[in-house]
């Protein structure tokens, strides 16, 4: 499918969804509390988007963008920003690929999880909660993945620092 | 100290390998950790797995051992720098995650890359996985408990790794792409070299079938053994050799042809098993096609640049960029988020050992512990590339 | 023609010449203790080195070959730093039980020396149930395994413990049924009346196909029985890290290492003597001449010749086939083996009682 026959269908089931056709692929932005039924449509209606292949999480905290695009639902709080979750679908029937962009608070990160849908979420999910701190809601067995389960701090939000291990050159 | 409590919180109590008896619980369940050291694992990956007598309940992989947190650390290097800590994360297919990271800029930069720098890149990739394969196979036929095969595989091995030397300079973690081509051009000797190797390698490709795919024992270790359904391969994200021994075809030099895989004519790979004999197949039977494309092109370099005019610090426009190429274990995809300066703002690694990995507790359940071995040799899982 | 009973028979006459009876025993004694424990060593030394050697000629490359003369002294400084080397014993361990396993097992090895024929008349203890002694000794070294496997208080020991268990009390039966054979073509139980009755040829080639495949049965069956590859599972090092033994360091884990070698050497030195005739010379029908010169290849030439043949083979199998998996291992003894050693236990007592072997 072309970019405008997905960009069609998602706005006939999505109304509110936010497009963007810069990129290689069509980026699709929905609020989270839209998330669950717009990926379970996602998964087994008409675009039958099986494979996701990336999944992963975005901080916007040192961008001024980032800083001014807080949820329309919840008023920025101090040091707000905003948590951007990027998932990558594709479909191995039609071979047509979507990105999906959901905004998340950065103070609060809750999302529902997908790792009922697509099994490899499950894994990537764990990730993200681990580096980010973002909590997928009905994940099965949300725990930290690589790092130790006492370990404080999510190291790949932008404001994380170690002063032991430094990462910044 | 970090981990003892993870491992206690996940409800064991077991801290040293093996651990003790007292740890043995209700139900006649054993939980043995496998790794952070054991022979199996190939790097530090430690799997927590419930045991029924000798039948697999359950495993928990735990990751970590080795995470050096190579996105974050990309975030403060520039987009020249970046590439030479992504060899260390697949360090078997080095060439192809340089590759894909230098795509990757490529893209955000839109530029033109000479032909002569496309086919050598090619034909590093495919070299790079026959390495690669070539590893797996003595590797997965060790833990199979034949040891002779891994130094057949070596001797082959050592071939390639002398041309990558040569004109690389490095044996390993080779760091020969650059966003804009290759690093230097090939040395003098790389084609007759390569063209002795691709004699070489078709005469003792067969001695790997004698040695072991026709073994009848290997045959009852992996047949019927962690099956992986198409659709759970696809649910799972699994690609590369483990997804087409499922039979989903997720060859990205096919799907979403990069460089010059267009024009060469190979096979896609496909078995519909989905155990771990129809992954040995398909990896076994991938070396034939690698050594094919190099068939086809090592004589058809084209003269010219090996690498396009760059600027000297590259800056890469703001957008989000996303390049994928298959390694020899399956689909890498790097993304790069970009605000516009001389260093990424995000940059995330799709691996795929992560995805292929995930699949683990999926197909080994009610298996053995040695289809275990069999199940994690044929996921051919890099640890690094899983922990990055 | 140089040969090894003249001397223990003039070695006897003196000592009972020389001493009374019971002194003469002693002394007897304590001089085949002390050839048992050389043996062991050396066979020990040989045993390893030749393994090595064996796998490196079949991995394309050299093997030991820095100390001393092409390696050979190798083993021996690696006796030398295992003997230096820390004896331990993990805190949770039952310490008498994990202590006693490694001399249960050797002592077990070492039992089973006493009927084995070297060469002619050179024999420790020729008693009238040698083949049955044998097959009842060998299947008490499974108990210092297990004892092993428990007492280390680790889960890899404890599952390799008991695969061993459970893989040793399988293959003895098809072990068993393939000596049985042996013994109802030869008429006796005694080792040295099994090689005598083999004066006119070997059984394998005298007992027609039946006899190879009791043979064949017979080699699986002690090559599982010694927990070797492709039957390794008590030790499956990607499985299992190391199975019975992982605890085990220093010294301690030398006398397993040890007794697996002197076991080898036992079960292909009963193998040699069943089905390739022990001592004997190779003879053929009436090639008078023929029969006359291999006479002059001493006794224990043969014996050993014929047993390090067979060890070879063993060597070869570990370093040609993967392992097999637990659930395989014992349906092919139960589901396959046993069956056919059975059945072919029934065609050679046939043939025996018809006289149709050669």
């Amino acid at each position: 499918m072309t970019k405008e026959e997905l960009k069609e269908h998602i706005t006939n089931f999505q109304p509110n969804a936010v497009f963007d056709e810069t990129g290689e692929w069509l980026n699709v932005q929905v609020e989270a509390t839209e998330w669950k039924p717009f990926a379970q449509w996602l998964r087994n209606d008409l675009l039958n988007m099986d494979y996701l292949f990336c999944l992963t999480c975005i901080d916007w905290a040192q961008t001024a963008a980032g800083k001014t695009q807080a949820p329309s639902n919840s008023p920025p709080a101090g040091g707000g920003g905003v948590l951007t979750m990027v998932y990558h679908f594709s479909s191995t029937v039609f071979r047509h690929t979507i990105v999906v962009k959901v905004k998340l608070d950065r103070n609060n990160p809750e999302i529902e999880t997908v790792s009922d849908l697509w099994r490899t979420a499950e894994f990537h999910e764990r990730e993200v909660f681990d580096l980010f701190g973002v909590r997928f809601l009905h994940h099965p067995d949300l725990r930290r993945l690589v790092l130790a389960d006492d370990f404080e701090g999510h190291p790949l939000r932008k404001d994380f620092d170690d002063p032991v291990n430094m990462i910044k050159l | 100290m970090y981990r003892e409590t993870q491992i206690i919180n996940s409800g064991h109590t077991i801290l040293s390998a093996g651990g003790d008896l007292g740890g043995a619980a209700d139900g006649g369940e054993l939980v043995i950790n496998v790794g952070p050291q054991h022979p199996a694992t190939h790097g530090v990956l430690h799997l927590v797995i419930t045991l029924q007598g000798e039948t697999i309940q359950k495993i928990e992989p735990h990751l970590g051992y080795i995470h050096r947190s190579i996105e974050k650390m990309c975030e403060s290097l520039s987009y020249r720098q970046f590439i030479y800590v992504t060899s260390r994360m697949d360090y078997l297919s080095a060439h192809i995650n340089n590759h894909a990271c230098a795509l990757c800029v490529e893209k955000g930069l839109q530029l033109e890359i000479p032909p002569r720098a496309r086919v050598i890149r090619v034909l590093m990739d495919e070299l790079t996985r026959i390495a690669s394969h070539e590893l797996w196979w003595g590797a997965m036929a060790m833990d199979l408990g034949a040891f002779t095969p891994f130094f057949y595989a070596f001797r082959e091995r050592e071939t390639i790794n002398d041309i990558m030397e040569e004109t690389c300079g490095a044996r390993l973690t080779m760091n020969y792409m650059v966003p804009g081509g290759v690093m230097y051009d090939i040395h003098p000797n790389f084609q007759k070299r390569v063209k002795d190797f691709i004699q070489l390698f078709n005469n003792k490709i067969d001695e790997y079938d004698d040695l072991v795919t026709g073994n009848i024992i290997f045959q009852n270790r992996t047949k019927g053994v962690g099956v992986l359904t198409k659709e759970d391969a696809i649910s799972f994200g699994c690609t590369g050799p483990v997804g087409r021994g499922s039979g989903v075809p997720c060859d990205i030099r096919k799907l979403y042809p990069y460089e010059v895989y267009d024009k060469v004519s190979f096979d896609e790979i496909i078995e519909t098993g989905g155990d771990s004999y129809a992954r040995y197949l398909v990896r076994i039977k991938e070396m034939r096609q690698s050594i094919r494309i190099v068939e086809q092109l090592i004589d058809n370099i084209p003269d010219g640049e090996f690498q396009a005019k760059t600027k000297a610090v590259l800056k890469l426009p703001k957008g989000e960029f996303y390049s994928r190429v298959e390694t020899a274990r399956g689909e890498l995809g790097v993304y790069i988020v970009s605000e516009g300066g001389t260093t990424p703002y995000r940059i995330k690694f799709r691996s795929p050992g992560f995805s292929n990995l995930s699949a683990l507790d999926h197909i080994s359940r009610g298996s053995k512990i040695g289809d275990l071995m069999a199940i994690m040799g044929t996921l051919d899982l890099v640890i690094p590339d899983i922990d990055r | 023609m140089f040969s090894l009973e003249h001397i223990t028979n003039s070695i006897q006459q003196w000592l009972y010449s020389t001493f009374n009876p019971t002194m003469a025993l002693i002394l007897e004694c304590t001089i085949v203790m002390l050839l048992a424990i050389g043996l062991f060593a050396v066979l020990g030394l040989v045993l390893v080195l030749m393994e090595r050697k064996v796998a490196a000629r079949m991995q394309i490359r050299l093997g030991p070959n820095r100390v001393g003369p092409r390696g050979m002294l190798q083993t021996a400084a690696d006796t030398l730093k295992l003997m230096m080397k820390e004896g331990l014993t993990p805190n949770g361990a039952d310490k008498f039980l994990f202590n006693l396993a490694p001399f249960i097992v050797m002592i077990a090895a070492m039992l089973i020396l006493a009927p084995i024929a070297f060469a002619k008349g050179f024999q420790i203890w020729d008693i009238n149930i040698g083949v049955l002694y044998v097959s009842a000794v060998s299947s008490v070294s499974v108990i210092g395994i297990l004892m092993a496997g428990w007492a280390s208080n680790n889960k890899y020991s404890l599952l390799g413990a008991m695969r061993s268990g459970a893989q040793i009390v399988s293959y003895e039966l098809s072990a068993g049924l393939s000596i049985i054979s042996i013994v109802v073509l030869a008429g006796s139980l005694q080792i040295s009346d099994i090689i005598a009755s083999q004066q006119t040829g070997w059984w394998l080639f005298r007992g027609h196909i039946p006899a190879v495949i009791a043979f064949v049965i017979f080699i699986i069956a002690v090559t599982a029985e010694t927990n070797r590859a492709p039957f390794d599972l008590a030790e499956a090092e990607s499985e299992l890290t190391a199975g019975f033994h992982t605890e085990y360091s220093g010294m301690k884990f030398a006398l397993f290492f040890l007794a697996e070698y002197i076991n080898i050497f036992i079960v292909c030195a009963i193998g040699a003597t069943l089905f390739l005739g022990g001592w004997m010379p190779l003879h053929i029908g009436h090639w008078e001449g023929f029969n006359h010169i291999m006479d002059y290849i001493p006794s224990s030439v043969w014996f050993l010749g014929k047993t390090f043949f067979l060890i070879f083979l063993i060597m070869w199998f570990r370093w040609t086939f993967p392992r097999l998996r637990v659930d395989q291992l014992l349906s092919l003894e139960w589901k396959y083996l046993l069956p056919i050693s059975m059945f072919n236990l029934l065609l050679i007592t046939l043939i025996a009682i018809m006289g149709w072997h050669f």
